[in-house]
């Protein structure tokens, strides 16, 4: 007896088989000569500089911590849809209450911030005024940024 | 479909492998074409041929070509590369995103599995999607790899909170997760669709659905975790040969199932717009596919037409604009279902 859930684990199961017999069928067809300047990272044919894992922006950590308090209210809101409208007024102000309270952290992250992506900051060389040097037009506003 | 099956073979577990190859049957030809349509369309958009040679009749075989190629090229792991993940990363790129048809009603005969949570189990298999190119950017150990993986990872993220409450718009309409059964709600002439139920929070809850869905699926104008002009290819960069192939695969996978599930939400999925004229198992896998296909037009359309986002334009998109249109889908169609019942 095989559940519906079953099946679902057959279906990826066949997703995975799929990749296999394709890479196993593509692996007694293709040629296998490797060297090692063939097998460098690729980075626009120069020789690679540093690792790549280093430091990256930290508002990718920001988006994933923001996502994760929204994903769970959505979890707890699914099953609620589905049966709301057996539960009366009750359950559906009650519901209304849960949201309000996220979206006050909502309105509190957008007011902080914390929903925007650092903006670049292209540094403005200073050049001293003088012969041959073009004056840069720039106002107050821009040369702060 | 399966009732049918088991009669014919007596043996359950080979009549359900054998469903679950039906969309493998369909993805596959569908990917292969898409890319050449993709390619043809934006030829003429720009006043361009596009493949012209192959096969003859407009190059229609020129992907068949593209992908006879692939399977004999060499494969190169580069040395560098953490290769166990970068091993196992299309594996669950694919089946994560190959697992979401196990939901998907394609005709009212044919669904993969008829779990009662179809639309909560579509959302959350297609998230393995996210831990698949994560791990095949980070496996590369590329820099254009990384910057790919992690923007597109923080896109797919972002993205899933305005796709999620659209969803729930549905849901709540609805009053289940069966897709089978929200189809079913559908039935009868076009204005029974979801799309022109609860005028107008549906129809902006289906926008929203649409936008979401796009960046969801890297599509432009939400292309920017594959901008070829600034990451080469994102986060397959490194990846080549039959490897590369089955990640591309995945991508034109996962369009048509967004499409997929906007068909079966608002569209109707496979019922007919004019009622019993034309509907049945066979015409209902005509109107599921062709409807899918027009969303699927509407991408490419959209890949002509607009330009790419940039990363704070992307985010102000996502977070600023649909979350709020979203949450008042949301709570718009809670107070109709419950004034009016």
């Amino acid at each position: 007896m095989i559940t519906e859930f079953g099946r679902v684990l057959i279906f990826l199961i066949v997703g995975g088989v799929f990749v296999a017999g394709g890479l196993l069928f593509a692996w007694l067809l293709r040629p296998n000569r490797p060297y090692p300047s063939k097998l460098t990272t690729y980075e626009c044919g120069e020789v690679p500089v540093g690792d790549t894992r280093v430091r990256f922006n930290i508002r990718f950590y920001v988006v994933a911590l923001i996502f994760l308090i929204f994903d769970v209210e959505v979890v707890f809101l699914f099953p609620w849809a589905v049966v709301y409208k057996n539960l009366g007024w009750f359950a559906f102000i009650e519901m209304l209450v849960f949201l309000g309270i996220l979206l006050v952290g909502y309105a509190y992250v957008w007011r902080k911030g914390d929903l925007d992506w650092d903006k670049p900051s292209p540094k403005v060389p200073s050049y001293e005024k003088g012969i041959g040097v073009r004056e840069t037009h720039l106002t107050e506003e821009e040369t702060a940024v | 479909m399966k009732e049918f099956l088991i009669d014919l073979l007596h043996n359950e577990a080979l009549v359900y492998t054998l469903m679950a190859f039906v969309p493998l049957v369909w993805v596959v030809p569908f990917a292969l074409f898409a890319v050449w349509w993709e390619r043809k369309i934006s030829a003429h958009m720009q006043d361009r041929l596009g493949p012209m040679r192959t096969g003859g009749y407009h190059g229609w075989a020129q992907t068949v070509a593209d992908i006879l190629k692939l399977i004999q090229k060499e494969d190169i792991i580069p040395s560098a590369a953490d290769r166990k993940l970068f091993i196992l990363a299309p594996y669950l790129v694919f089946a994560g995103s190959y697992a979401a048809y196990a939901a998907i009603p394609f005709s009212a005969a044919y669904v993969g599995s008829g779990i009662n949570i179809g639309l909560f189990y579509v959302i959350s298999i297609s998230s393995i999607v996210v831990v698949g190119l994560l791990m095949a950017g980070w496996a590369s150990n590329n820099k254009w790899s990384m910057f790919g993986a992690l923007r597109s990872a923080a896109q797919i993220v972002s993205y899933e909170i305005p796709v999620a409450l659209a969803i729930l718009a549905v849901v709540m309409v609805a009053g289940t997760f069966d897709l089978q059964e929200i189809n079913r709600l559908q039935t009868g002439w076009f204005w029974n669709w979801f799309l022109f139920q609860k005028f107008p929070f549906l129809f902006v809850g289906s926008i929203i659905y649409f936008v979401a869905s796009l960046a969801e699926v890297n599509r432009t104008p939400f292309d920017i975790p594959e901008a070829e002009s600034e990451l080469v290819a994102g986060y397959h960069t490194e990846y080549g040969g039959m490897r590369f192939a089955l990640l591309f695969l995945s991508e034109y996978a996962n369009m048509f199932a967004v499409s997929a599930i906007a068909t079966t939400l608002f569209l109707g999925g496979w019922n007919s717009p004019f009622g019993e004229f034309l509907s049945g198992p066979f015409w209902g896998l005509f109107w599921f596919l062709g409807k899918g296909m027009m969303f699927i037009f509407v991408q490419m359309w959209l890949r002509w037409t607009l330009p790419r986002l940039r990363v704070d334009q992307l985010m102000y998109v996502g977070w600023k604009v649909l979350i709020p249109f979203a949450f008042a889908v949301v709570i718009g169609v809670g107070f109709w279902v419950m004034a009016v019942r």
